[in-house]
């Protein structure tokens, strides 16, 4: 079957079964290998793209669901070469490690920076509660996105 | 996952044509039907995308009730819903990606013993309006992943009466994000309610409860009530001691934090 939809800001179209994942359609059909795939069961969030400005596991989605929506993965995020507030505030955090988690990391930080209205650090931890860092790298995470959600405007 | 056809109709009575067995699926936001397929626990020949079908989307008002799209997810329920108790048991809900993508509707169909939102339609009194009839949240749910829906029906929306005052507290399994037990209390129009999820293969009420809070409406009026342990479930993740102990401290949690609202 065919899909169209808008990705990274581009139109594209491709060719998949109804069985193939938004992860495996972004990773092997464009090439975006920044999505990455940890677990494969919708625990991890190490896939998290968003769909329609909303961070979702795209290892727990179709492609066919995103025909005709917006989706936005870790290489649409900096414009041009100026990173995103918030990558700015991972890399001045140290807020990474390994650093096989963070496209997950800042895709759902998007999203709380995107809708939580102050920097309130339960709420950020309950934000993050699907995504999982294997280098006990949390503290930092949840700062650098306290601090982008108290620099927006 | 084995391979399947995939359809989206443009509207309920499409969807419901297009569903003309067992053999076909009705995908919602898909965050527990497609792990489910990943694990080969089901076999469909076609899902049936319903998600955006408008008819199952929106909440609004209807007189002394909140009327919920079956396809809203949980996120847009947790940020909008007027009724504090449900966007807050919502908002509870798995984690973020999962409430951005998964529904209201999903979750009830699906019919987890440990849905937060049984909880909700038991606990608030709500009907499930589907394609062809109302069902009250009571004739429900029959078993573990049982529902009284037909083969082919659809929810289409979840109507609740607004509560006077209702709380939901639960404990999360700490991976999962699902309560290992849940109890959500409820004063409303037509009397007193405490509703119990997680705890057995469906959710229940406890009218000890429910009578011991008809004339106080707190925690204090818990004191000494228990919950027999002989049909309450146990797993890996507690015992059913564990959550028979559990089911009084949360519905004095819920009282506690919900009790003024």
């Amino acid at each position: 079957m065919r899909v169209a939809f808008t990705l990274n800001g581009r139109e594209v179209e491709a060719e998949v079964e109804p069985n193939t994942l938004l992860v495996a359609l972004l990773r092997e059909g464009f090439g975006l290998t920044g999505t990455h795939v940890g677990c494969d069961t919708g625990q991890c969030g190490a896939c998290t793209v968003h769909l329609d400005g909303r961070a979702v596991k795209s290892c727990l989605i179709l492609a066919a669901q995103a025909d005709g929506r917006s989706v936005l993965t870790i290489e649409g995020v900096a414009e041009g070469g100026t990173l995103h507030p918030l990558q700015a505030a991972f890399r001045d955090r140290h807020a990474l490690q390994c650093g096989f988690c963070t496209p997950g990391m800042v895709m759902s930080g998007l999203d709380l920076v995107a809708h939580l209205d102050s920097p309130d650090e339960a709420a950020i931890r309950h934000g993050l509660d699907g995504n999982l860092c294997r280098c006990t790298g949390y503290r930092p995470i949840v700062e650098a996105i306290a601090q982008t959600i108290g620099e927006k405007g | 996952m084995f391979p399947f056809d995939y359809l989206r109709p443009q509207s309920v009575a499409e969807a419901v044509c297009a569903h003309d067995g067992e053999e076909r699926r009705y995908l919602a936001g898909g965050q527990s039907l497609l792990a489910a397929l990943k694990l080969r626990l089901a076999q469909p020949s076609a899902l049936i995308d319903i998600a955006r079908l408008p008819e199952l989307a929106g909440i609004h008002a209807e007189a002394g009730r909140l009327v919920v799209g079956a396809a809203v997810p949980h996120a847009q329920l947790a940020a909008r819903s007027t009724i504090p108790a449900l966007a807050q048991l919502a908002g509870s809900i798995g984690d973020l990606q999962v409430r951005n993508m998964g529904t209201l509707g999903g979750a009830l169909a699906n019919a987890d013993p440990a849905s937060d939102h049984a909880a909700g339609v038991l606990g608030l009194g709500a009907e499930i309006r589907t394609d062809r009839r109302v069902i009250a949240a009571a004739d429900f749910f029959l078993g573990m992943f049982e529902t009284a829906l037909e083969p082919g029906e659809l929810i289409v929306s979840v109507s609740y009466p607004l509560p006077r005052r209702a709380s939901y507290a639960k404990v999360r399994n700490p991976a999962s994000g699902y309560p290992v037990v849940g109890v959500l209390v409820a004063e409303t129009d037509d009397g007193i309610r405490v509703a119990v999820t997680g705890a057995a293969s469906c959710p229940f009420r406890l009218t000890e409860f429910e009578m011991a809070l008809a004339g106080d409406f707190s925690p204090a009026a818990l004191e000494g009530l228990t919950v027999p342990v002989d049909d309450l479930s146990r797993d890996l993740h507690a015992s059913a001691e564990y959550r028979a102990a559990l089911i009084p401290v949360l519905a004095r949690r819920a009282l506690a934090q919900g009790g003024g609202e």
